[in-house]
């Protein structure tokens, strides 16, 4: 399998990069839990974290104009530990310079398409909108949030536990319902896409210009396992210094370690300032 | 009593849930591709035995429970309560109707059961998977009857009641699966 990857990305002539697995400085999604470390060097000994993902340190290589890009290497995230996940996993990442949303997207179907092979059941791929498949999921409209809507329809599904759960949440009603009732749906399909997802979840992707109620950002699924997920990435410095600060504060309300201050960030803001 | 993390989360733990001693049986990780991580735990309560599903975000703790196995000889009731002894300590506990339940019907002086205490009173008893008793009472066989075909009702020493085959008679000893409520055999003495 790797060397199928490797092999798919050279035929693209995508770089193949390697970047630190141990920073400084680590991001500040405030879903992801890092592990930290002590770097044993007087007088600072200070504190080292393990990526949750290579994304940082190679943002920094395509602002420094290295072009298309792409990484296979370990990544790490603490107390995530289930069946389809492991605290130590390796990951995929790849950046494409100047592509749109739509090609991106159509060259994860190739990818996926290769690597699994013609042995796969190859159904058609299924690409639907965050907003259609929430929809036809649950019937609930998943940008318009209503407390007592969504908690009525919880009461009836038999996921009442999330009136208490999520409370005035709108994020994490949706990724509470998305979780436990519009996945089961993608599982029939061997490959699944779902684009376009609300905003006040858009991480680290760029609004859509043309509807500011939904992100350039997309998931990969096969047969309902989530498996990777793709932007169009925010390349406005002010807007991004904007978002650690929210996701940050976000961190803080959670009582979530905060990775402050943040030079791999400060770095990554000044390169972006400085295009 | 210590907290446990949704990480910590295993089948067995034992954890307190709406005041109530409950043990895991399944958890399951969930996490959506950039959102908030669900646990999603099965829980038996341990009260009621209920078996029920529950979801709590991940990363929140819960109150664990003070909840124990032991292995107790059942002694004698009173009346009002169920004593049993702990083998090697002596030390002895009285359990109560509710605590007893149905495994009431299944207690024999000096048979090992198992207790689950709770804050060191009992909760629950399980009686041996099997246990021999006399039959005190069934309508009388006929000669040659076999085990095959119908069987007729029997009333034990302690006075559940069980089918038996035609032949059994009353004053013999039979072994009775306690978990379906079945004869097995008779018992030689």
């Amino acid at each position: 399998m790797l060397t199928n990857i490797r092999r798919f990305f050279e035929q693209r002539a995508v770089l193949e990069v390697e970047t630190p697995l141990l920073c400084s400085a680590t991001g500040t999604d405030p879903q992801l839990d890092f592990f930290s470390s002590f770097y044993h060097c007087a007088p600072e000994n200070k504190a080292m974290y393990l990526q949750t993902s290579p994304e940082f340190a190679m943002k920094r290589l395509l602002a420094a104009g290295s072009g298309s890009i792409f990484q296979i290497c370990k990544a790490f995230r603490n107390g995530e530990v289930g069946r389809f996940h492991n605290p130590e996993f390796s990951i995929l990442e790849w950046y494409r310079v100047d592509f749109t949303m739509d090609q991106l997207m159509n060259e994860v179907v190739e990818l996926i398409t290769e690597l699994l092979g013609p042995d796969s059941d190859s159904g058609e791929v299924y690409k639907v909108s965050y907003v259609d498949v929430f929809k036809q999921a649950t019937g609930l409209n998943p940008l318009d949030f209503c407390q007592l809507r969504y908690a009525e329809y919880a009461v009836n599904n038999d996921i009442k536990d999330a009136v208490s759960l999520c409370g005035d949440d709108h994020s994490m009603w949706l990724d509470f319902i998305f979780s436990y009732k519009v996945q089961a749906t993608l599982e029939r399909y061997s490959l699944a896409m779902v684009y376009g997802y609300p905003a006040i979840q858009s991480s680290l992707a760029r609004i859509n210009s043309a509807d500011a109620a939904i992100a350039d950002r997309f998931e990969v699924f096969i047969k309902g396992v989530e498996i990777g997920n793709g932007f169009c990435e925010l390349s406005d410095a002010s807007e991004q210094e904007k978002r650690f600060d929210q996701e940050n504060q976000c961190r803080q309300k959670k009582g979530l370690s905060v990775s402050a201050p943040n030079p791999v960030l400060q770095f990554l803001i000044t390169q972006l300032l400085s295009r | 009593m210590a907290k446990y993390s949704t990480n910590e989360f295993k089948a067995g733990l034992k954890i307190m849930l709406d005041q109530d001693p409950c043990a895991i049986i399944e958890n399951e990780f969930i996490k959506p591709g950039k959102g908030q991580a669900f646990s999603r735990v099965r829980i038996r309560n341990l009260k009621t035995g209920r078996v029920i599903e529950r979801t709590f975000k991940s990363g929140e703790s819960v109150e664990g429970a003070d909840v124990i196995d032991m292995e107790m000889q059942y002694l004698y009731s009173d009346g009002e309560f169920w004593h049993f002894m702990v083998p090697d300590t002596f030390e002895q506990y009285q359990a109560d109707s509710n605590a007893v339940a149905d495994a009431v019907k299944w207690l024999k002086d000096q048979d090992i059961c198992t207790m689950i205490l709770w804050n060191d009173s009992p909760l629950s008893v399980t009686p041996p998977n099997f246990v021999e008793l006399a039959i005190a009472e069934t309508d009388p066989g006929l000669k040659g009857d076999t085990s095959g075909g119908g069987g007729k009702p029997a009333t034990l020493e302690t006075g559940a009641v069980v089918r038996v085959p035609l032949f059994v008679q009353i004053g013999e000893m039979i072994r009775v699966d306690t978990r379906t409520g079945e004869y097995v055999s008779r018992v030689k003495e």
